[in-house]
Order: structure tokens, then C-alpha cells, then sequence
């Protein structure tokens, strides 16, 4: 049995590890509160941008655009969300092992795909594995401004501009509640499925100067806008997971304290009983 | 005497949501004044300075990235950033300009300098309606 004093070391580091688990916690449940809030302010503005862009879409017949038609398929962009820090539980390592199975399955050659990350787990998890990381962008604060990913963005979409990439697909976890995270697969680009959202509600417009110069710069930025409402959504999943994964280790340390104080204290009485028996025996070899 | 509704709309969240009577803002295609009763429209905005008139007040709003949505009562700015002249950080905005027309001097690929000169337009824009001088 091990020894009184490894039992307490025991005991104190669980105690200390409990306690930085539980701060941990406390700040990912604050952080989730002002990353919702953050998801929620988005909503108006995607929703008045893809009302406008589905009106224009379906308003005129002869509306087109590069962005909104599916060509054949050279090459394929996947644009892959993660988190900057660990100890998240599985939120990092269940989109990395989705987004790694589809790349195998659908490319033969690194030449096939680009890749597009924004977080560090996923940028050095592809390095590891020699796939090559076209852009990263890592350091994103917990509560993003759209300045911040404006770069990537806009990269991202004039990748599909300039025909590096025929389509793109977005990889996340998406925040369906504070237990549950979905990883979530979207096809951002072309803009095929426009037509299936919001039939009804649509109004025609005047457009200046024509639709074709109204989607060339409406497009660009409701593709953009897409990639910040995905990271929006993934920074609360984020949170989320963290305060699942933190809550856990924290139950985990309480039970393990319990188990320790037990054989703790079964060995102090241990010891005191042998003690009296050392004495008694003493005593009785003396008479 | 009439009024229209307009609401400022950005990624971050609303920027402005108020009754006014005229909104004139610089379009694509030249300066456009908006009065209500306006037939709906769609026109996407230049780098430029909103400005909102209506009873007793006015106010100026920097836009980038944004276009208007018009409907006879309501006028809708969707735009990647907009700033109220007390929201923009003046320092920010003076970095940024020197930032810029460094980079500009210095003349390296093509792409930089489409960007440089974007962040320049961004700049002075916020500039100019933090001072305001039209």
C-alpha cells in the first residue's frame, strides 16, 4: 500500500488540479454567454443579405454570376475551423478526423485540394501529416470582430475567383446546445442552393447600376459572410465544449479525492493499529 | 413631415436603427439622395460617408464594404464595417493611414497594392468623418 505522505501529495495536487479545472470552467461558461450574444448579432445582418441576394438571384432571369453556377471540379478548397487551445474534449479532434477521412476518400494527390485553416490545432495537425496548408490564421480572440477575419475571407472567396479552387467547403462545429456540438460539413461555394432559401417573402427591386455589377460585389460578401457566421458559430461550440470537457475533469478530480481521502484514511488507521499491536506486544514480552 | 426608418447593419451587429427624413450616400454610380416614398432599390456604396438629416439632427456614418436596400419606408445599409464618428478610434485610424500609403511608396506586388489603396480609402474615410470635412 503506498505510503501516507504519497497519498497526501495525492490528494493536494487533485485538489489543485480541481481547482484550476473549475476556474477554467467558469470562464468558458462566461465566454459562451458573450459568444452567443455575439451569434446572435450577427443574425440580422445575414439575414437582410440573403434575403437581398435571393431576390436578386431569383428576381431577374438573366442574373448570373461565376459565383452562382457549379463548373466541373479541379480542384476542391476545404476551409477547416478549429481552436487555437486544447482541452476542449473531442471538439478539435472530431472535425479534423471528419475533414482527414473526406480528403482521402476524394483526393488521390495533394495537387486536388487546398486547405484553409483558422486555428492552430488544425493548421499543425495537416503539417504533421505533410498535407500542405494553403492559409492559416491563428490567434483569433474568443470574441472575433469581422475585421478580424476579413483577410482570410476575402482570400478565401478570390481563390474561387481566380479558379484556384471550383468549390469550397466549410468544416465546424456547429453550436446546437451547450452539451451538443455538431460537426457540420457546408458547401460554401458555388452558390448553387440560393433558390432554396426564403421563397416567399422576396420584393422586386430598381437596381443601380444593373444586377450584374450589384452581384459582383453582393456575392463576395454574403460568401464572407458565411465564413464569419461558421466561425461564430464554431467560437460558441468552442466554449461550450471547453466547459463540458473542464466540468467533467472537475467531477473526475472530485470523485478521485473521494477514493484518495478513503485509502487515505483506511491507512492511517492501518498504521495506528499497528502501532498499539507494536506496543502491546512490547509491553507484553517486558512482563 | 415624413419619415423613413434607417437601420445600419454590420456583422458586429447594429450600428444605428432611427426615423429620418433624408439619407444621401455615394453609390457605385454617382451620389444618391433618398427621401421617403423612394421605389425599392439595391445599390451597393463606395468607401465613403453616409450622412442622415432629419428633424433637428444629422448624423454621418464611414461605410465600407456596404450597399443600401431602399423600400418606399425603411432604408436597410448592410455593410462589413460601419462607424458612428464616436465609434472610430482616431489612432487606429491614423496608424492605419500611414500604414498605408508606406506600403503604397513602396510598390511590391500587384495584389498589396489593390489592398493598400483599399486600406487607404478605409482610412481617410474614417477621417474625414470623424473631422468633418465634406
Amino acid at each position: 500500500m503506498a505510503s501516507l505522505r504519497d497519498i497526501k501529495g495525492r490528494i493536494t495536487s487533485t485538489k489543485k488540479t480541481k481547482q484550476i479545472t473549475k476556474a477554467m470552467e467558469m470562464v468558458s461558461a462566461s465566454k459562451l454567454n458573450r459568444a452567443e450574444q455575439n451569434a446572435k448579432n450577427f443574425v440580422p445582418y445575414s439575414e437582410k443579405i440573403q434575403e437581398v441576394v435571393a431576390s436578386i438571384s431569383q428576381g431577374g432571369g438573366d442574373a448570373s454570376h461565376p459565383m452562382l453556377e457549379a463548373r466541373d471540379v479541379k480542384r476542391t478548397g476545404y476551409l477547416v475551423i478549429t481552436s487555437d487551445r486544447g482541452l476542449a474534449g473531442a471538439y478539435n479532434s472530431s472535425i479534423l478526423r471528419k475533414v482527414y477521412r473526406q480528403i482521402h476518400q476524394h483526393h488521390t494527390s495533394a495537387e486536388e485540394y487546398k486547405l484553409i485553416t483558422i486555428g492552430r490545432i488544425g493548421r499543425d495537425f495537416f503539417r504533421k501529416r505533410n498535407m500542405p496548408v494553403d492559409m492559416d490564421i491563428t490567434g483569433i480572440s474568443d470574441q472575433p470582430d469581422f475585421a478580424d477575419i476579413q483577410d482570410i475571407a476575402s482570400q478565401t472567396v478570390q481563390l474561387y475567383t481566380d479558379g484556384e479552387i471550383d468549390q469550397l467547403y466549410i468544416y465546424y462545429n456547429h453550436y446546437v446546445s451547450a452539451i451538443t456540438q455538431e460537426v457540420t460539413e457546408k458547401k460554401v461555394l458555388p452558390l448553387t442552393d440560393l433558390n432554396e432559401v426564403k421563397k416567399g417573402a422576396t420584393s422586386s427591386y430598381e437596381y443601380e447600376p444593373n444586377q450584374e455589377e450589384i452581384l459582383e460585389v453582393l456575392l463576395p460578401q454574403y460568401a464572407e459572410s458565411l465564413i464569419y457566421g461558421a466561425l461564430l458559430d464554431s467560437k460558441a461550440s468552442e466554449h461550450a465544449a471547453r466547459m463540458t470537457a473542464m466540468k467533467s475533469a472537475t467531477d473526475n478530480a472530485d470523485e478521485l479525492i473521494g477514493d484518495l481521502t478513503l485509502s487515505y484514511n483506511r491507512a492511517r488507521q492501518a498504521a495506528i493499529t499497528q502501532e498499539i499491536t507494536e506496543i502491546v506486544g512490547g509491553a507484553a514480552a517486558l512482563e | 413631415m415624413s419619415t423613413l426608418t434607417v437601420s445600419v447593419v454590420t456583422p458586429d451587429g447594429p450600428v444605428l436603427e432611427d426615423a429620418f427624413e433624408m439619407v444621401s450616400c455615394k453609390a457605385e454610380s454617382g451620389e444618391l439622395g433618398i427621401l421617403p416614398g423612394h421605389i425599392p432599390m439595391v445599390a451597393p456604396l463606395t468607401i465613403s460617408a453616409v450622412r442622415l438629416k432629419g428633424e433637428g439632427k444629422s448624423d454621418r456614418i464611414a461605410v465600407s464594404g456596404g450597399f443600401l436596400e431602399v423600400r418606399p419606408d425603411k432604408v436597410t445599409i448592410l455593410a462589413q464595417s460601419a462607424e458612428k464618428p464616436s465609434d472610430i478610434d482616431i489612432d487606429r485610424a491614423r496608424k492605419a493611414k500611414e500604414r498605408a500609403e508606406k506600403r503604397l511608396q513602396d510598390k511590391q506586388a500587384d495584389i498589396d497594392f489593390k489592398r493598400a489603396e483599399l486600406a487607404l480609402k478605409r482610412a481617410i474615410n474614417r477621417l474625414d468623418v470623424f473631422d468633418n470635412n465634406f
